[in-house]
């Protein structure tokens, strides 16, 4: 069993189970502890085969680039800067899925803060641009 | 610990001969340990009769308040032990995201809603604010937690020294907006942690399952979800609680056997009724 959830993460995983936007949700370390459908689809995998997935193993997967192609490292992914900065991040990138094909996505990094200006996690929505 | 129900109904106090079964006054209960800890859960209107049964020799007492709406909070300006000057009282609840929660008291406990200040109560008044991590109060463990209800609502989950469990989620909604419930995941379901494997959880039943279909997101429970969410978090004794202001005492007992007869629980239920205690 994984650790229990606050209810904000709850919250918003109900949110992102009813929407067609891909969503990615991480806790306050980074760890991928949700996914969407729509995600999946961009992800090429099944949250119920995955489950959560530690920060630097999901990161493996994920190829990131910028508008120019040009490599993306981990720390400077919209999730990462969103979690050690505690704003939001909103950032046009390149992105491809464990060999899958490239999409260009708008990447849209919400940090949830919660009660005592607490750090729950961030809210990842992607939106895929024609 | 011994769990004394004090006050059962949800939402309004509600009085008469049709609601004296299951009682009238809104949700308060006690939870006394073996070695004297007495922890009060939230202050609606039977609060009253608990305040005047409290012994002159008691010198502390802790009322934990799972949110600010009325029905929790209504009892607090009349619970006898605030006004006794030899009396530490500590108030814990949550703040909300912008106001703490002296503030928030005050909203009640100032004119013209209530005459006296909460600053001019005689008692020695310490207020904290939750969810703030575990809790160490007298011989117990608390611990509180967010959970599904509208505005900042926490639950709690109250362990003794013998590693008994009390889960108390008057006022909760573990259903709203889950593609299915009850979901397979303890830890993915508002309260599912902190009623894990209790020994007694008091838990809100406030509708039936129709009129739970018309009101989704008031922040309560059918009596349906509360079985479901007793055997999803294994619970070994379930009280259903803060019964609807307009469910009679024989309303109550048929859609409880309803409920009981679709869900067969295959744990102890007891419809909590006020005067009703519990030896945990």
């Amino acid at each position: 069993m994984t650790s229990a959830k606050t209810i904000q993460m709850i919250l918003a995983r109900q949110l992102a189970s009813c929407v067609a936007m891909p969503i990615l949700l991480v806790d306050e370390v980074g760890t991928l502890i949700f996914y969407n459908e729509a995600a999946e689809e961009l992800l090429q995998q099944r949250f119920e085969e995955t489950g959560e997935i530690p920060a630097d193993e999901w990161n493996r997967y994920v190829t990131v680039a910028d508008e120019d192609r040009i490599p993306v490292p981990p720390d400077e992914r919209p999730m990462r800067v969103a979690l050690q900065t505690r704003r939001p991040v909103s950032r046009r990138m390149w992105s491809q899925h464990r060999g899958g094909p490239w999409r260009q996505l708008q990447v849209n990094a919400l940090p949830l803060i919660g009660e005592a200006d607490q750090l729950i996690g961030v809210m990842n929505i992607f939106w895929v641009v024609e | 610990m011994k769990v004394a129900l004090w006050g059962t109904r949800g939402s309004l106090p509600t009085p008469g001969l049709d609601t004296s079964a299951y009682g009238g006054n809104t949700s308060c209960v006690a939870v006394h340990g073996k070695r004297g800890t007495m922890l009060v859960l939230d202050a609606g209107t039977g609060i009253r009769g608990l305040g005047t049964t409290i012994d002159e020799r008691v010198r502390r007492v802790d009322i934990l308040l799972t949110h600010l709406h009325m029905d929790h909070i209504q009892g607090l300006g009349f619970f006898a032990p605030l006004y006794r000057p030899d009396l530490d009282v500590h108030v814990w609840g949550p703040a909300s995201a912008r106001l703490g929660l002296r503030t928030r008291l005050m909203r009640y406990l100032s004119p013209p809603l209530f005459p006296v200040r909460l600053s001019e109560l005689p008692c020695a008044l310490t207020l904290h604010e939750v969810p703030s991590g575990d809790m160490r109060i007298g011989e117990f463990h608390v611990e509180a937690g967010l959970v599904c209800h509208p505005g900042a609502t926490v639950g709690y989950r109250i362990t003794d020294s013998d590693g008994h469990v009390v889960t108390y989620l008057p006022d909760h909604e573990p259903a709203l907006g889950a593609e299915t419930f009850p979901f397979s995941e303890p830890e993915w379901t508002s309260g599912g942690m902190l009623a894990q494997g209790a020994d007694l959880l008091i838990h809100d039943s406030q509708y039936s399952a129709p009129e739970y279909e018309a009101r989704v997101g008031w922040g309560h429970s059918s009596l349906r979800h509360m079985l479901q969410f007793g055997a999803l978090a294994r619970a070994k004794h379930v009280v259903p609680f803060h019964h609807d202001p307009s469910h009679s005492d024989r309303e109550l007992d048929r859609l409880m056997g309803e409920a009981m007869d679709e869900e067969k629980p295959r744990y102890e239920v007891t419809p909590g009724r006020e005067g009703m205690v519990f030896e945990v």
